[in-house]
């Protein structure tokens, strides 16, 4: 069978076997954690308690302040030590909520609910909005707004994002292996709600086991199919996996409503299961760690908040020099100035690189070669767009896509004149924006 | 542990291509090519191509010391330079001619322009141009194309004396001009002294002509044995541009370490191939099905097109815009081949849409994924 899959892209060695076969692990319960309140895209989330409120696992903390903002729970039980600014995965530090444990992890009450499906529509996004779920592919796309598409623009097609085409992680992977049942009652809620007829779990070639367990456990399942894909840097992107699956493209600027498809992380799709059913809020996840100086990678299931060195620590710490800490996949995760920032929502994973892998080569000028041309899977010309943003002309740089630019980076990934492209493409949308809104 | 990282931002991968790992790789698929030229015209080959190379290199060193820029003789970009410059001259050329042509290849082509991936047009064309239009007589008189020696390779040199050769013979003896036995004239010159001739019909009737003229000149010219012949490099011509087989075997190398791209080489070659089955014929030369064979495999259009022409500096960005590019070059060939002063027109047609390049990227500037044609 010909594998699906989308024009242009990079086929990075994918570093998987360092965690691949470990099963998930769960990670012992933190001294403390730092409960961002920008977990998410869109408005930061409200605190709802102050300096030394005692609180439970699972109570919320931090409510949503729009509708495209979500509420926050505290993961672990003990006294709020905190509310500071603190680092943050993304690399800029946001204020968050500290929580020392009381060692007791001390839950709000949760209630089974085995007719969940039975819920109105109405009542099943109220539980998701409340759980706190985000996209936790990781963009991070409050998933209610996703799922209360307006009634002009009916969906058809609820696709699973079980690519994880990122090299290195493998959290979706065992997920998929380790949670199939949830994961697949996680895309019948999405169904029920969106009253769409068919569920397609995108899954790459690369991960068999995953796609021969979710085709047998969907076997009977008429609403329900799996698509293996071709292996292909970034299939992962929402577009491109739409695309891959259903060769409809999403207008640019657009979202994946246009064109009657709804995209959630196969994790946010387990999540949103254990939100429906048991009411439980988004506190954990599993995340990554690895990396060829992580003495034992490993597969966690971590508490929100989380700081990114316990989760070093319990994989063994590290064997040789650190040369870059990077929080989410090599391709488009950030690399991290310290190992304190906490696992958000949509920490995937943890990628520690040695110094000779992280080494940095210098830019040269820009041959033409079109290799970044070639792969960009916007269709872009992100060479010019580099050259135009130096020059400081940004009416080129829109020409040649800079707005459309999702910053995969597979253009910087093939440059053999090792330009930072991606770097002057966000230089480039900063100077763009700033310019925007000064003529406003 | 160390307390320091690299913050640097994504992606933090790379497919570990670089310049040097391009450029080098590019002089490893011409090496062929000059195998086949030592084996034809001896070791002056390679001392003429070391030169060019050398030349090309130092010239490189020392304008970027005078601009006090970094020196990236290195990367391998200014040794290929002199190499392709090299490979555009005939083997018995005068030890400074390439020297001075890759000097001006790298001074005037490049470095003038900013260096690597700046300049307008190919930098060794510029280089050959400028020799060509510089001393004339050494680069395109036949007479100074070296003769090649009898190989076991091809069928028609195997009885002592080519078609190509007896051909040029001929055509000299009615045409009363110096010749030495030791020279002969590359294919497209005699195809192109062919094309000019008007005493094709005349010669027929002159006892001094031998059975291949008087059965037919053109026949002979565009027969299996010639072709045979250009296939391997047996014949008169530029150090690296005589042999097919050594510049595919060159050119197969790097479409598979996707150095290059097909497009451009299939486009160039398919366009001449196409023009020349059609047009080949005109000028009442009289046609042969060889003709579009011939015009493929004579001259420098292999190394031109697989070689020169795919130069990332000097081609369009969008796929769409290199079979633009191709299909320019291959007209520009075929007029000048047909219709030209010149017998090949491979190197002028190429310099010509590298300056046509902008333009083609503009008009081809794609739209982006989701974006409605306008």
């Amino acid at each position: 069978m010909r594998l699906k899959t989308f024009p242009g892209g990079v086929h990075p060695h994918d570093y998987k076997h360092y965690s691949a076969s470990v099963p998930i692990e769960e990670l012992p319960l933190p001294q403390k954690v730092i409960i961002s309140l920008s977990q998410h895209i869109g408005s930061p989330s409200t605190p709802l308690v102050k300096v030394g409120d005692e609180v439970k696992a699972g109570q919320k903390i931090a409510d949503a302040s729009g509708f495209v903002s979500i509420p926050q729970h505290a993961s672990i039980s003990g006294k709020v030590s905190k509310i500071d600014i603190f680092p943050h995965p993304s690399g800029t530090p946001q204020l968050g909520i500290e929580i020392s444990s009381d060692g007791s992890d001390n839950w709000v009450e949760l209630a089974d609910d085995p007719n969940y499906l039975e819920l109105s529509p109405q009542e099943i996004r109220s539980r998701i909005a409340e759980a706190g779920i985000c996209g936790m592919g990781g963009a991070g796309f409050p998933s209610v707004v996703k799922l209360s598409p307006p009634e002009d623009k009916p969906i058809d097609t609820v696709i699973l994002n079980g690519v994880e085409c990122e090299p290195y992680l493998t959290a979706d992977y065992r997920l998929m292996l380790e949670r199939a049942s949830d994961v697949i009652a996680g895309l019948k809620i999405l169904l029920k709600i969106l009253n769409a007829p068919r569920g397609i779990i995108g899954i790459e070639a690369n991960k068999p086991e995953a796609i021969a367990l979710m085709q047998k456990l969907t076997a009977d399942d008429s609403q329900i199919s799996v698509a293996p894909l071709k292996l292909q840097y970034p299939q992962g992107a929402e577009k491109q996996l739409i695309y891959a699956i259903t060769r409809r493209k999403v207008p640019a600027g657009g979202l994946p409503m246009a064109v009657g498809a709804v995209v959630e992380n196969v994790g946010t799709a387990a999540a949103i299961y254990e939100a429906v059913r048991f009411r439980k809020p988004l506190v954990e996840r599993i995340t990554t760690v690895t990396g060829s100086i992580v003495q034992n990678p490993k597969n966690l299931k971590v508490r929100i908040g989380t700081p990114f060195y316990e989760l070093v620590n319990f994989c063994g710490g590290i064997t040789g020099d650190i040369g870059k800490i990077i929080s989410g996949g090599p391709m488009m995760g950030v690399a991290l100035p310290s190992l304190d920032a906490p696992v958000a929502k949509g920490c995937s994973g943890l990628v520690l690189l040695n110094t000779r892998e992280a080494r940095s080569i210098k830019e040269r000028n820009c041959l033409r070669c079109a290799r970044c041309v070639d792969v960009c899977p916007m269709n872009l010309m992100p060479s010019l767009i580099a050259q135009a943003v130096k020059g400081n002309n940004l009416d080129l740089a829109v020409q040649a896509g800079l707005d459309d630019c999702m910053k995969c980076g597979s253009c910087a990934y093939v440059c053999p004149a090792h330009i930072r492209i991606v770097q002057w493409i966000d230089t480039g949308k900063l100077r763009i924006a700033e310019q925007r809104a000064s003529n406003k | 542990m160390k307390d320091k990282f690299i913050v640097s931002p994504a992606p933090h991968l790379h497919d570990r291509t670089s310049i040097p790992n391009v450029m080098w790789n590019v002089v490893i698929a011409l090496l062929p090519a000059l195998v086949f030229a030592v084996y034809y015209w001896g070791w002056r080959s390679l001392w003429l191509t070391l030169l060019g190379a050398l030349s090309a290199v130092l010239t490189e060193a020392l304008i970027q010391k005078l601009r006090k820029v970094p020196i990236t003789i290195s990367d391998g970009s200014a040794f290929l330079t002199g190499m392709l410059l090299s490979y555009n001259i005939s083997a018995n050329s005068p030890w400074w001619l390439p020297v001075l042509g890759a000097a001006f290849a790298i001074a005037v082509g490049k470095q003038v322009f900013g260096g690597l991936g700046n300049n307008p047009v190919n930098p060794a064309l510029l280089g050959r141009a400028f020799l060509l239009a510089s001393w004339p007589s050494l680069m395109t008189s036949g007479d100074t194309w070296i003769k090649t020696l009898s190989r076991p390779f091809s069928q028609a040199s195997i009885n002592g004396i080519s078609n190509l050769d007896l051909i040029h013979q001929n055509l000299q003896t009615v045409a009363p001009k110096a010749y030495d036995l030791v020279t002969s004239a590359t294919p497209l010159k005699v195809a192109q002294t062919l094309r000019d001739s008007s005493f094709v019909n005349t010669i027929t009737s002159s006892d001094s002509l031998n059975s291949v003229i008087s059965n037919n000149i053109f026949t002979s010219l565009f027969d299996l044995g010639t072709l045979q012949q250009l296939f391997w490099g047996n014949v008169g011509g530029c150090i690296g541009e005589v042999s097919v087989f050594a510049l595919l075997l060159g050119a197969a190398y790097l479409l598979w370490k996707n150095i290059i791209e097909w497009r451009i080489p299939l486009f160039y070659i398919g366009t001449v191939f196409v023009l020349t089955f059609f047009l080949g014929g005109i000028k009442g030369t009289g046609y042969s099905l060889m003709l579009p064979f011939f015009h493929i495999f004579a001259g420098g259009l292999m190394l031109g097109a697989f070689f020169m022409a795919t130069d990332y500096t000097t081609s369009p960005l969008t796929k769409k815009g290199r079979v633009i590019y191709a299909i320019g070059c291959g007209l520009m060939t075929v007029i000048i081949r047909l219709w030209g002063g010149y017998p090949e027109g491979v190197s002028y047609s190429i310099l010509f849409m590298n300056v046509m390049t902008p333009l083609i990227d503009k008009i081809t500037m794609p739209k982006a994924f989701g974006r409605i044609k306008k």
